[in-house]
C-alpha cells in the first residue's frame, strides 16, 4: 500500500496552494514594481514604456499564460480544500473560540480570497481587458490614434471615481491580511520550519505583506488626488 | 513447612543462574505450521498485554487483544513516571544481575520466589535493548549514551528514564510494535471490550466472555491460551494513584473459576503523592518517587510549629532549618530519603499520627527541594558560570531552572492540581495506595492454577514480594511481555497443537454468557437508591483505614463484618440506570465494584492470617521497638495463595519459599 | 498555605447529549451550585452524574481514565476550545478554579467526521490507530536488538524525539482545528521515528502510509493555522508539522512505484 499520488494527498494539494501562493507572491512584487514606475511624475511616460514592454515581450506574455495558470490552481484547490474541510467537521461545535489559538485571518483565507477574487474581477476588466482586447489603449502619447488613451490616462480616468479608490483600498486590505498568513505559511507548507529562521521568515512576511500592499494601494489614492502627475 | 499439593511452582532445577537459561533452550517448541492455528486472547493491553501481544504475534500465533478503554495506548501502564531498572551497569558503579536480583528480593522483604527474581534481573538489559530499537526516546547524555538515575531501595544507578514520562515512552512503544501486528493482520485488535468471564471446559481455559461496551453485546471468544494482563487492584480502596478504570474484574472472575489468589493483602502505599483535598477527591496523583532524590521529606520539630502551618499562621519557609526533623535522614542515615516506599510511607505516617502534619487535614509533610535547589544545584552552576560568591537569589534562580529541567512537568502537574507554586513553597506529600504486589498465583511459566489461563505483570503475584521497589513494574510487565511468555507459553501451547478450535456454541460457552448476562440484569434491576460510587467509597474508606499502610487484628475483623455489610446493601440498593444494550459506563462501574467488595474481604482474610510485618504489609501488632516491620520467617516464609470455595469462603494454600542464593536478614536501611 | 482555596462557585452547565451515533442530540442545561474551585472539571461531572442517577436520570457519558494528564482519553470541548480556557493541560487536569462563579460552560464532543460519537461527549479515535498501524512503529521484532548503547544518539536530537513523543493521542488538534486535520498528531510519531536512528530506515515507507491512511480516515486538510499547537495538552511543536511535510515531499520523489 502506497499514497494515491502526491497530488492528491493533503499534503500535496496544500504543497500547491503553497507554490502557486509563492508564485504570486512573485508576481505581486513585478507588477508593484511596474507599476511605481507612475510615481516618476512624468506624466506617466516611463509607465507607459514599462506598460508597452510588459504588453509586448513575448515571455512577459508567455508567463501571463502561466500565472492566469497560477491563480486557477490557486482558486480550484481552495474550493476543494474547502469543500473537505467541511465534511471533515459535519456537525459544528456551538461554541467556538478561534481567538484563544489562532488569528482571525489565518481562520479567513477562504473569504479574504473570495474577497480578492471579486476585486480582481473589477481589476482585470478595468485594464487587463481593456488592453488586451480592445484598441483602447495606445502604447504612448505619441502613436495614439483617435479615441486613445495611454495606460497611464486610463488609470487617471479610473480613479477619479472614489468609489473605485474605496474598492481598491479595501481589496490591498483583504490581500494584507491575505499575506500575512499565506506567506509564511508557504514555508511551513514546504517543511521550512527552524527555531533560528523561521521567526525571521516570519518578519520578513510580515514587512512584505504590509509593504507591498500600501504601495498598491497608494497608487489609487495618489492619482484620485492628484499627488501624480 | 511444605508447599501445598495444589501449587506446583514449576521451577527448574539447576543452579540459580543457569535455571532460565537452560529453560530456554530445552523448552518444547511449536512449529510456524502449527502457531497459525493456534489463537491466544490477550486481556488488557498495558506493558504486558501489549508486549506480549506484539511478540507473540510476530511468533506467528492468533492473537486478539482486548482492552475496556477507547485504544490500547491508554492502559494505565502510560502514567508510570519514574524509569524501567535494568542491570546495565552502564554507570560503571557495580551493578550486575546479582545485585538487581538480591535488591528486589531484599525490597520485598524476602516474600517473592527466587527463581522469577533472577530472571527478571537476566533479562532486564534486554528490556531495554528493545525499547531503544522502537524507537523509545530515553533520555541520554551529551555524549549521545543512555542516562541512569537512581531510585528508592538501591546504592546503584540503574533506572533508566524519559523525563517524567517513562511509562508513557515505553507504552507507546509496546503499542507501536502490536499496531504494527494489528496493520498485519496478525492481531484482532477489540478495544472497548470488557471481560467478564474465562470458559473452562474439561479443566483448561479455553475462552472468555467480553462484553462489547459500545453495543452492550456479549460475545464468545475462544482461545487456546488466555493471558491475563489486567494490571493491579489499587482501586479496591476508591482512591488510589490508579486510573478510574483500573480494576480486579478479569482476575477475580478467574479467581472464582479456579485461579488461586496471591498475597492479596500486599498493597503498595506510595509515599509521594498528593494529598486529599476534599470529599469530591475522585483519584490521588502520584508525585514521582525521582523527587526523593533531590527532596528532602521534613515536619516541624514541634507541635506548635506544625499547627500554626496547617492553620495558615505560618509560612514553611520561615521555619528555621533547626526547628525541622527530616526524620527519614534522621532514622535512616544510610539511605536517607531514598529507603523504599514502605518504609517512607509509614514513617509519614507515623509523623502524621503523631500530630506533626502540615495541613489542615493533618495528613500531609513537606517535600522541599530549597535546600538542594540551592547548595546543590545553585552552587555547581554558579560555578560553571564562574560566579566566586552567589547571592541566595542566584543560587535559586541557578538551581530552579536545573529543577525545571529534571523534574519541570512533576512541578507543573502540582501547580495544576494544588494551586500552589512548587518552585517557591516546599510540596506536600502524603502516601497513597499505588501498586498491589498481590495478584493471581502463578507458577515459573506465569501459568495460573488453571490450565491455559496465565497472568503477567501487576496482574500475577510473582516478582516483587510484600514490597515493590521503584522502577521496577515497568521491568516486570515488559520482561513477562517480551522475554518470559513468549518462551513459556510454548511448554503449553506445544500440547496443544492437536486441540482445534472449540466452537462456541459449545454449551460452556453458553452457560457463561448466560451467567454473565443475569448478572448484568440483575445489576439494572435492583433499583435502588443509591449509586455505584457510594458503595464504592464506603469499601475504600474502610479498607484504608483497616488494611492500608498499618492493620491490626481487631480491625481486620471488623472490616470483614463491615464489607459484609457493604456487600449486602449493594446488592439490595445500588442503582444502575440505563440498559445492558449500549454503552453504560455506570454498569461498567457496577460490575467492577461488586468483584471489589468480595476481593476487600479476601486481602483482609489474608492480612489477618498474616500474623507479622513484612514490606507493604504492616501489622501494628508485630514490629520492633524502633516501629520497624517484624518479620517471622519460621512461620509466615511462603505464600499464601486463596482459593475460592464459594461466598466469604476462601481455602488458604501455601507456596513454601526457599533461598538458596540469599541469606534472609532483617532488612534494614539505617 | 495548603493549597485550598476552599471557595464554592455556582455555573451553569450546557452539555451535549446524544444516545448514539445514530441518533441526533441535543444540549441540556444543569444548574450547579456551590461547586468547590478546588473540584477538578471532571470531578464536577461527577458530581452532577451522582445527582443525575439520584434523580432517575441517565449520567452524562465521558471518557476519562488516568485523570493525571497522561492517558489521553479525556476529551471535552469546554466554551469552544478542546481541553477548556487552560493552556497545555487535560480536561482532567482542568481546575474549577479556572472559572468564575455565575458563568455558563458549554461542553461538547470533539467534532470530526473521523471521530464519530458513541455517546454524549464520547467519540471513538480509533482513526488515531489505524493511523498508528498503518506505519507509526519501527519494524524490529523482539528479541533481535543490539546493545542499546551500541548506537549514540546526539541530546539534543534524543530531546526533540522524546518531545514529539509525548503526544497523548487525545485528538484535541483535530478538535481545534478549523479544517479537522490530524496533521499535528500524525506528524508528531513521523518525526520522533524520523529523528532517531532506529526509525530513520523506514522513514519514508513510514510517512507515505501514515499521511495515506490519515487521508483515507477524512481528515481535513491542514492550513496552518496553528490552533493544533496552541491547544495541544502536551505543546507538540508545529515544527513536526513541518518536518513531515518535507519528509513526505522528499519520500513522494524517491518513491519507487
Amino acid at each position: 500500500m502506497s499514497n494515491a499520488g502526491f497530488l492528491k494527498s493533503s499534503i500535496g494539494k496544500k504543497v500547491i496552494m503553497g507554490a502557486t501562493g509563492l508564485f504570486l507572491i512573485t508576481f505581486l512584487m513585478v507588477h508593484c514594481f511596474i507599476n511605481m514606475l507612475i510615481f516618476f511624475q512624468d506624466g506617466g511616460e516611463t509607465f507607459n514604456k514599462g506598460a508597452e514592454f510588459m504588453g509586448t515581450n513575448w515571455l512577459i506574455r508567455a508567463m501571463e499564460i502561466v500565472l492566469f495558470v497560477g491563480i486557477i490552481l490557486h482558486i480550484v484547490q481552495a474550493l476543494v480544500l474547502t469543500l473537505e474541510n467541511r465534511k471533515a467537521r459535519p456537525v459544528p461545535y456551538e461554541k467556538i473560540n478561534g481567538a484563544a489559538n489562532s488569528s482571525w485571518y489565518s481562520r479567513s483565507m477562504g473569504l479574504l480570497g473570495t474577497l480578492i477574487l471579486m476585486f480582481l474581477i473589477i481589476h482585470l476588466k478595468h485594464f487587463w481587458v481593456v488592453s488586451r482586447f480592445t484598441d483602447h489603449i495606445a502604447h504612448n502619447e505619441y502613436e495614439k490614434l483617435p479615441g486613445q488613451e495611454t495606460l497611464f490616462k486610463e488609470m487617471m480616468e479610473v480613479f477619479e471615481n472614489p468609489m473605485v479608490v474605496l474598492v481598491y483600498v479595501l481589496a490591498m486590505i483583504s490581500l494584507t491580511y491575505h499575506l500575512l498568513h499565506g506567506f509564511q505559511s508557504a514555508f511551513q507548507t514546504f517543511g521550512l520550519n527552524h527555531r533560528k529562521y523561521t521567526p525571521i521568515i516570519k518578519k520578513t512576511g510580515i514587512a512584505f505583506s504590509i509593504i507591498i500592499c500600501t504601495l498598491f494601494a497608494s497608487m489609487p489614492i495618489a492619482m484620485h488626488f492628484g499627488f501624480v502627475k | 513447612m511444605a508447599s501445598s499439593k495444589k501449587l506446583n511452582s514449576n521451577i527448574p532445577e539447576g543452579q540459580l543462574e543457569l535455571k532460565w537459561t537452560t529453560y530456554r533452550s530445552t523448552v518444547h517448541l511449536v512449529n510456524p505450521a502449527n502457531k497459525r492455528s493456534l489463537e491466544v486472547l490477550i486481556i488488557g493491553s498495558g506493558l504486558a498485554g501489549a508486549s506480549a501481544a506484539a511478540t507473540l504475534a510476530e511468533m506467528g500465533y492468533k492473537v486478539k487483544v482486548f482492552c475496556f478503554q477507547d485504544s490500547p495506548r491508554r492502559a494505565h501502564s502510560i502514567a508510570a513516571q519514574g524509569g524501567v531498572n535494568a542491570a546495565k551497569n552502564y554507570q560503571n558503579d557495580g551493578d550486575s544481575v546479582y545485585r538487581l536480583f538480591y535488591d528486589t528480593i531484599k525490597g520485598g522483604d524476602y516474600r517473592a520466589r527466587e527463581a522469577n527474581v533472577h530472571r527478571l534481573a537476566e533479562v532486564s538489559g534486554n528490556i531495554i535493548d528493545q525499547c531503544v530499537a522502537q524507537g523509545v526516546p530515553f533520555a541520554r547524555e551529551y555524549g549521545g549514551l543512555l542516562s541512569n538515575r537512581s531510585f528508592g531501595g538501591t546504592q546503584v544507578q540503574r533506572t533508566f528514564y524519559a523525563a517524567g514520562q517513562t511509562g508513557q515512552q515505553l507504552l507507546l512503544g509496546a503499542y507501536s510494535a502490536l499496531q504494527r501486528q494489528v496493520g498485519m493482520g496478525a492481531v484482532k485488535l477489540l478495544a472497548r471490550h470488557e471481560m467478564l468471564d474465562i470458559v473452562n471446559i474439561d479443566g483448561k481455559c479455553r475462552g472468555i466472555i467480553a462484553r462489547d461496551l459500545v453495543s452492550g453485546k456479549l460475545e464468545r471468544h475462544f482461545g487456546h491460551a488466555v493471558l491475563l494482563c489486567t494490571g493491579g487492584y489499587g482501586n479496591v480502596f476508591f482512591l488510589s494513584t490508579n486510573a478510574m478504570g483500573s480494576n480486579v474484574t478479569a482476575a477475580w472472575k478467574a479467581h472464582k473459576k479456579g485461579a488461586f489468589f496471591g498475597n492479596p493483602c500486599y498493597t503498595q502505599i506510595h509515599p509521594t503523592c498528593i494529598p486529599v483535598s476534599g470529599d469530591h477527591q475522585s483519584k490521588l496523583t502520584l508525585m514521582s518517587e525521582s523527587l526523593r532524590n533531590d527532596g528532602r521529606i521534613w515536619v516541624p520539630k514541634s507541635k506548635e510549629h506544625a499547627q500554626a502551618i496547617a492553620s495558615g499562621k505560618m509560612n514553611p519557609n520561615d521555619l528555621k532549618e533547626d526547628d525541622r526533623d527530616y526524620y527519614l535522614e534522621r532514622r535512616y542515615p544510610a539511605f536517607g530519603n531514598l529507603v523504599p516506599r514502605d518504609v517512607a510511607s509509614r514513617a509519614a505516617k507515623e509523623r502524621c499520627d503523631a500530630g506533626f502534619g502540615v495541613n489542615a487535614t493533618g495528613q500531609a509533610v513537606y517535600l522541599d527541594f530549597a535546600f538542594n535547589m540551592k547548595y546543590k544545584y545553585g552552587k555547581t552552576e554558579a560555578t560553571k558560570k564562574g560566579i566566586e560568591n552567589p547571592t541566595e537569589e542566584q543560587l535559586t534562580e541557578f538551581g530552579q531552572a536545573v529543577i525545571k529541567e529534571k523534574y519541570g512537568n512533576l512541578f507543573d502537574m502540582y501547580a495544576q492540581i494544588t494551586g500552589v507554586d512548587p518552585y517557591k513553597n516546599p510540596m506536600m506529600i502524603y502516601p497513597a495506595v499505588h501498586y498491589t504486589m498481590g495478584g493471581l498465583w502463578v507458577d515459573y511459566h506465569l501459568m495460573t492454577t488453571v490450565p491455559g489461563l496465565y497472568a503477567l505483570g501487576e496482574a500475577n503475584f510473582s516478582d516483587h514480594g510484600a514490597n515493590r521497589l521503584g522502577a521496577s513494574a515497568l521491568m516486570q510487565g515488559l520482561a513477562d511481555g517480551y522475554f518470559v511468555i513468549p518462551y513459556t507459553i510454548g511448554e503449553y501451547l506445544s500440547e496443544e497443537i492437536r486441540t482445534k478450535a472449540i466452537p462456541t456454541d459449545n454449551e460452556a460457552f453458553v452457560k457463561a454468557e448466560q451467567d454473565v448476562n443475569d448478572r448484568l440484569n440483575k445489576f439494572l434491576n435492583i433499583k435502588g437508591t443509591k449509586s455505584v460510587d457510594h458503595f464504592h467509597k464506603r469499601l475504600g474508606h474502610v479498607m484504608w483505614d483497616k488494611c492500608g499502610m498499618a492493620r491490626n487484628a481487631e480491625g481486620l475483623k471488623w472490616a470483614i463484618e463491615e464489607i459484609k455489610k457493604i456487600r449486602s446493601e449493594f446488592w439490595s440498593d445500588v442503582r444502575v440506570p440505563g440498559t445492558a444494550n449500549e454503552f453504560n459506563p455506570e454498569l461498567e462501574k457496577a460490575g467492577r465494584v461488586a468483584d471489589f467488595i468480595e476481593l476487600g474481604e479476601l486481602m483482609c482474610m489474608d492480612a489477618l492470617h498474616r500474623n507479622e510485618s513484612c514490606g507493604g504489609h504492616f501489622r501494628e501488632e508485630y514490629q520492633t521497638e524502633e516501629g520497624e516491620a517484624k518479620r517471622d520467617d519460621d512461620k509466615f516464609a511462603y505464600v499464601a495463595a486463596w482459593e475460592y470455595k464459594g461466598e466469604s469462603n476462601f481455602e488458604l494454600h501455601k507456596e513454601e519459599l526457599k533461598f538458596d542464593n540469599i541469606k534472609i536478614a532483617q532488612r534494614s536501611y539505617k | 498555605m495548603g493549597g485550598t482555596t476552599g471557595k464554592n462557585i455556582n455555573v451553569t452547565v450546557k452539555v451535549w447529549r446524544q444516545r448514539n451515533k445514530n441518533e441526533k442530540g441535543s444540549f441540556e442545561t444543569h444548574d450547579m451550585k456551590g461547586v468547590s474551585t478546588d473540584m477538578s472539571f471532571l470531578e464536577m461531572f461527577d458530581v452532577l452524574n451522582e445527582r443525575l442517577i439520584t434523580e432517575g436520570k441517565d449520567p452524562v457519558a465521558f471518557d476519562h481514565d488516568c485523570r493525571e494528564g497522561i492517558c489521553g482519553m479525556c476529551s471535552m470541548y469546554i466554551n469552544g476550545r478542546p481541553h477548556g480556557p487552560k493552556n497545555a493541560v487535560t480536561t482532567c487536569q482542568l481546575h474549577m478554579r479556572s472559572f468564575n462563579d455565575g458563568d455558563t460552560i458549554v461542553v461538547e464532543p470533539w467534532r470530526s467526521a473521523a471521530f464519530p460519537v458513541v455517546k454524549d461527549l464520547v467519540v471513538d479515535r480509533a482513526a488515531f490507530d489505524r493511523v498508528i498501524a498503518a506505519g507509526g512503529f519501527v519494524s524490529v521484532n523482539t528479541g533481535n536488538a543490539k546493545d542499546a548503547n551500541n548506537i549514540l544518539i546526539p541530546k539534543p536530537e534524543a530531546d526533540e524525539a522524546f518531545n514529539a513523543a509525548a503526544c497523548i493521542g487525545c485528538g484535541a488538534c483535530v478538535a481545534a482545528c478549523k479544517n479537522g486535520s490530524a496533521m499535528l498528531f500524525v506528524s508528531a510519531k513521523v518525526s520522533q521515528l524520523a529523528l532517531l536512528p532506529q526509525g530513520k530506515i523506514e522513514a519514508e515507507k513510514r510517512v507515505l502510509d501514515m499521511v495515506h491512511q490519515m487521508d483515507v480516515e477524512g481528515f481535513g486538510n491542514c492550513t496552518n493555522t496553528g490552533a493544533c499547537e496552541a491547544e495541544c495538552p502536551k505543546s507538540i511543536s508545529l515544527e513536526n508539522i513541518a518536518r513531515m511535510n518535507r519528509e513526505y515531499v522528499f519520500a513522494s520523489a524517491n518513491e519507487k512505484k
